[in-house]
């Protein structure tokens, strides 16, 4: 019997990411929201997973990636498409220069340190944009309306965002077969030593932030326009939904392991909308029992309690 | 021989103790030299002086005749100085060949030349240097979960994998078992004839030391009590003072 490799998954996922949105048309939103849900679980993991910086404030990149593109295109004058594509990449260059900044100023602290900085960094840039009239301060922003035919605007942005996930997987991937991915590694398991070996550990942190600041950028200038509207603490900056849900998915599906965020992210959004679903009213509640059991059952999340157990079978 | 480094009236206090006091040492280019003395002697705190761990508070520090007293750790190693730990550090979750593949010198390079996988040359070259230390048949195991004495000889290959010009070794025959010593003493040896790494050695084992050193320093309360070949040290009277008592 041959092996499953990653291509035989990826293969699979990309027939899925395709040919899902046009045999469930109805459920094309979710299946977006499906695919934002990797980009986050994925640039999560580059930090936390990988490199041991638990950050709480990626969301802030995304935030950025979402008035950067509300604003370009409020301002630019430009159709549609191509304010949407200037948008996008005006924020992928901020929230790049901000994670450089940001990175610059906080990657020198460590462990729990830099979590609750990060954490401190998502809040009080929802504060910022709730007071800042330029960008509608606590009233939002709404995005312009898109031109196309009814329903495709569903399939337009179930497919970027399913290409954007794809390309997030693909250059991560790569990057994680590098010595690139090896130092993340090292930093992780031990800083002093890395530094003693003579890494450059400080670009290499930056580089890895910039990156997830780079594709939550684009997701939240995609995200934005798909939802229609964005509020500065519940869609932006939502620090307590998509900030925690970041988080959430790589420890659910496997911290620092392909596969893990992704499957994380799948099996959180999927156990959501059935909660939404069959449990309304009480949605909430079981996604917070949610987040205790995979904290108590799968500390190592699904990725690392499959190896454990098939660890166990072969001794 | 010339002095390859140079420690020149260092001083390091942690509040009010005195870790080092005034401590001067040379080591020359490719000697082994050796540093004793008790616990609490400050000889690892001086190892964080040297490497820039420690900001010293007096004195200064030469490597290859330039001054490294102000340098931060990573700069200190990519110069060629190295260290290991007395407690062992290695990279757990990593495999011992990745702990090999990014202890190599163009790991220490810009983010640039970090972007491509690892180069044949650089994994036969730690495939060899595993092999050197008999940890070959651990290559694929995770270091964590190597025993102690297999990751003090995992460090030590790291360390070499980096091509040091010196290499510091804290303690490197604690916790291994004593019927592999004298095979850690030969490779200790082999490294430093072969392949050109000169060596400064903390060690509490004397038999090892006194085989192992050209010459040897011995600290004491944090000063430098003695200095010698090994047997002007061993028959100092001062060092069995410090190590024994006074009678």
């Amino acid at each position: 019997m041959s092996r499953i490799t990653d291509w035989h998954i990826m293969g699979a996922l990309a027939l899925a990411g395709i040919a899902g949105p046009l045999l469930l048309p109805g459920l094309a939103t979710q299946i977006a929201f499906l695919w934002l849900m990797v980009v986050f679980a994925l640039t999560w993991d580059m930090l936390g997973g990988r490199m041991g910086y638990n950050s709480f404030g990626n969301i802030v990149f995304f935030g950025i990636g979402c008035y950067a593109a509300a604003v370009v295109q409020r301002d630019a004058g430009l159709p549609y498409f191509e304010g949407l594509a200037l948008g996008l990449l005006v924020g992928a260059a901020a929230a790049v220069l901000a994670a450089i900044v940001f990175g610059a100023a906080m990657l020198g602290i460590r462990g729990h340190y830099f979590a609750i900085g990060t954490l401190g960094l998502g809040i009080a840039a929802g504060e910022i944009a709730a007071g800042w009239d330029y960008v509608g301060a606590g009233s939002g922003m709404a995005l312009p309306l898109y031109p196309g035919e009814l329903g495709s605007r569903e399939l337009f942005f179930c497919y970027s965002l399913f290409a954007l996930a794809a390309l997030c997987f693909l250059v991560f991937r790569w990057l994680y077969g590098t010595r690139f991915g090896l130092a993340l590694n090292a930093i992780r398991d031990d800083h002093d030593k890395a530094d003693a070996m003579g890494l450059r550990t400080t670009p290499i942190k930056i580089f890895a932030w910039s990156l997830s600041a780079f594709f939550l950028a684009l997701s939240g200038g995609l995200a934005a326009n798909m939802i229609g509207f964005i509020d500065p603490r519940d869609v932006a900056f939502a620090g307590a939904t998509f900030g925690v849900w970041m988080v959430l998915m790589a420890i659910l599906g496997g911290k620092g392991t392909l596969w893990g965020p992704v499957l994380g992210a799948f099996v959180f959004h999927i156990t959501q909308e059935l909660f939404w679903t069959y449990l309304l009213g009480w949605q909430r509640v079981a996604l917070g029992l949610l987040i205790v059991v995979i904290v108590v059952f799968f500390p190592q999340g699904i990725m690392g309690w499959w190896a454990a157990r098939r660890a166990r079978a072969v001794s | 021989m010339s002095a390859l480094l140079e420690v020149r009236d260092v001083t390091r206090r942690f509040g009010g103790v005195v870790a080092n006091k005034d401590v001067s040492l040379t080591v020359r280019q490719g000697e082994i030299a050796g540093l004793i003395g008790p616990n609490g002697s400050g000889k690892t705190t001086l190892f964080g002086c040297i490497t820039g761990t420690h900001a010293v508070d007096g004195g200064d520090i030469l490597f290859e005749g330039r001054s490294i007293a102000h340098l931060r750790p990573a700069p200190i190693a990519r110069l060629g100085l190295l260290r290991t730990w007395q407690q062992t550090r290695v990279y757990g979750e990593m495999t011992c060949a990745e702990n090999m593949a990014i202890s190599a010198r163009e790991a220490q390079g810009g983010l640039l030349s970090l972007l491509g996988s690892v180069p044949a040359s650089t994994r036969t070259r730690a495939g060899d240097l595993l092999a050197f230390v008999g940890l070959h048949e651990k290559r694929a195991d995770k270091a964590g979960s190597l025993s102690f004495g297999q990751q003090k000889l995992l460090e030590f290959a790291m360390a070499l994998m980096n091509e040091p010009k010196l290499l510091l070794l804290d303690e490197p025959t604690a916790g291994i078992n004593p019927t592999l010593i004298n095979g850690l003493i030969d490779r200790l040896r082999r490294a430093n004839a072969e392949l050109g790494v000169t060596l400064l050695v903390i060690e509490h084992n004397m038999r090892v030391i006194m085989n192992l050193a050209h010459r040897i320093t011995c600290l004491a309360h944090g000063e430098v009590l003695a200095e010698g070949s090994p047997d002007e040290v061993r028959a100092d009277a001062r060092v069995l003072d410090a190590y024994l008592g006074v009678a």
